[in-house]
């Protein structure tokens, strides 16, 4: 008898262990499916090349052009990566290589805590900080008048956001760096920094970009923190110091209104889609170089 | 010299950056406490809105407080019911099959690279389909797409470190697959998988995009799953929008008991992962 509920017991979780893998995996796929199917409306009336390149946005009268939400989508990431790629390098560099493993163990739970401040907090930061130094400073310095809400404000709160997520990747490829590597060149006369620039750094080279490709997708995909400081307002921007209104913040803006419009609704599918599909592509080659990486390891 | 000067200047650069990141969480925290402390009150934190509440009158943000911990702790638990057998069957039934494994995680960490915004898309489009409003349930279930490859990551990563030999003498000792799991791993894993839960829960009370469309918003706290809730992160959106300068001083306040509450899990998440980990058979 015990037997035979021993026997149950494994049978059912087995059958309960099967229901849920085939749910994770079968997860990516329906969502890409239904977004694809939700988005084929307006593809067939609009067609590919005149919704990424055409810059015409006139929901009413049915024209799409996603290139100006595009360009301040790439503006806003790119600027973000720049800002933050200097900040995680030195202190990835500087944690894993000069550190007493106490400082790193001390440091570990600050990362932790910044990864772990939701988004919407770091916008009302923004918002509190960022966009008046952009406004008040920084574009008077350049002779430039801007209310704040802009493109750098974006880039700067999605700098700060990236720094732990992308600094704890840089910290695990670093670590992926044989010791015997650096020791052999610090024996052959380089000092601590070359051996770092020479050795640590090429060594770790793919590593350190698929640091910053997962990054990137993330960046990209931010939607609140960004949204409440970049304006919002449809054009293509001139200058960092303009207004911007990336992929993300469209969607998040527009949902509740376009539920009367089916065009628009399929519309805002397509931002989604266009979304998870540079989002996955760089995952998946940053993912792919870490896997290498840690195989030679 | 040169070389000297070099590696002194950078040096100097790598330590400015590492002291910088600490000060940087000082000064997000520092600027939310003192924008939101003032606001604070008693009545933010015991009252749902009354009438007028969007205009300065009084009342509080109970109701998005109530509505978060419900939301998280509804995706978790449901996040949990699918990540743990996923996550117990990568390291247990398919340890053989790496290959199998290794794409496993691979589609994983793709599916934790998906931004919030798509999860709350695509909610939104499923909710549609299935005929549920916009509530607390719709709400519930994509956020906890949203953070099911958090969690069966993290324990994964885990349960990867339990020794084999500890697997194998279960085994041996006439255990079934089960058993194995769940009386050997699970006990043995049990801190990682109180810091994945907390995780977690930590993503899903903070998020915004995933539940946008989802939940709806209401003043009231929700008695039923098919009701709408309002949730803090939102709650701190909206009023911030908001012209009148009372109600954008209570989205401070608002932001403050959000931080709060992530402090509070983060915190316990590290408290929880050194107490248990007394009783791990090592």
């Amino acid at each position: 008898m015990a037997l035979k509920l021993r026997k149950f017991k494994d049978q059912f979780s087995s059958l309960w262990i099967k229901i849920s893998l085939f749910f994770v995996v079968l997860l990516p796929v329906v969502i890409t499916l239904s977004l694809l199917y939700k988005s084929m409306f307006v593809l067939e009336t609009n067609g590919l090349k005149e919704l990424l390149f055409s810059s015409v946005w006139r929901p009413l009268a049915g024209q799409f052009g996603f290139w100006p939400f595009i360009i301040s989508s790439l503006w806003v990431t790119i600027l973000g990566l720049l800002i933050t790629t200097p900040i995680c390098m030195f202190s990835a560099i500087f944690l894993t290589q000069y550190s007493s493993s106490r400082l790193l163990r001390f440091m570990q739970p600050v990362i932790d805590i910044l990864a772990g401040i939701p988004s919407v907090i770091y916008g009302v930061w923004g918002i509190l900080i960022i966009v008046p130094m952009v406004g008040r400073y920084l574009a008077p310095l350049f002779g430039i008048e801007s209310t704040g809400f802009s493109i750098l404000a974006g880039g700067l709160v999605l700098s700060v956001m990236l720094i732990p997520f992308i600094l704890n990747v840089l910290i695990e490829v670093f670590k992926t760096v044989p010791v015997e590597l650096s020791e052999a060149s610090l024996s052959l006369g380089a000092t601590k920094w070359q051996t770092i620039k020479f050795v640590v750094v090429r060594k770790s080279f793919a590593g350190i970009i698929s640091a910053f490709g997962l990054g990137l997708s993330r960046a990209f995909g931010e939607t609140i923190a960004v949204l409440m400081v970049v304006g919002n307002v449809v054009g293509l921007p001139k200058s960092i110091f303009d207004p911007g209104y990336p992929l993300p913040a469209l969607i998040a803006n527009n949902y509740g209104e376009m539920l009367s419009i089916p065009m628009y609704d399929s519309a805002l599918m397509f931002a989604a889609l266009i979304l998870l599909v540079v989002v996955m592509f760089f995952n998946f080659l940053s993912r792919l170089a870490i896997i290498r990486l840690e195989k030679k390891a | 010299m040169w070389r000297k000067i070099e590696e002194k200047v950078f040096y100097y650069l790598m330590i400015i950056s590492t002291v910088s990141l600490g000060l940087l969480l000082v000064l997000i925290v520092a600027t939310i406490v003192y924008r939101g402390l003032p606001y604070l009150s008693w009545e933010m934190i015991s009252q749902t809105p009354k009438g007028g509440y969007y205009f300065g009158r009084e009342g509080g943000i109970l109701n998005a407080i109530i509505g978060s911990l419900y939301l998280s702790s509804g995706a978790v638990i449901i996040a949990l019911v699918i990540s743990l057998p996923v996550s117990l069957a990568m390291n247990i039934h398919l340890k053989r099959r790496k290959k199998l494994v290794n794409g496993l995680r691979f589609i994983l960490d793709l599916l934790w690279g998906i931004p919030s915004i798509v999860y709350g898309a695509f909610g939104f489009t499923l909710m549609i389909y299935l005929g549920i409003k916009a509530s607390l349930l719709a709400g519930i279930i994509t956020v906890a797409f949203f953070i099911l490859p958090i969690m069966i990551r993290s324990m994964d990563e885990v349960m990867k470190n339990v020794p084999l030999s500890l697997i194998e003498s279960a085994f041996a000792l006439g255990s079934t697959r089960s058993e194995v799991a769940f009386k050997v791993m699970v006990r043995q894993t049990f801190p990682g998988i109180i810091t994945a839960v907390l995780l977690a829960f930590g993503r899903g009370i903070g998020d915004v995009a995933a539940v946008l469309f989802t939940t709806g918003y209401t003043d009231n706290i929700p008695t039923s799953l098919m009701q709408q809730t309002a949730t803090l992160p939102l709650a701190v959106f909206f009023q911030l929008g908001s012209p009148i300068p009372e109600v954008q001083n209570r989205a401070y306040a608002a932001a403050l008991i959000l931080t709060i509450i992530i402090l509070v899990v983060s915190i316990s998440t590290r408290y929880f992962g050194k107490r248990f980990r007394k009783t791990l058979i090592k």
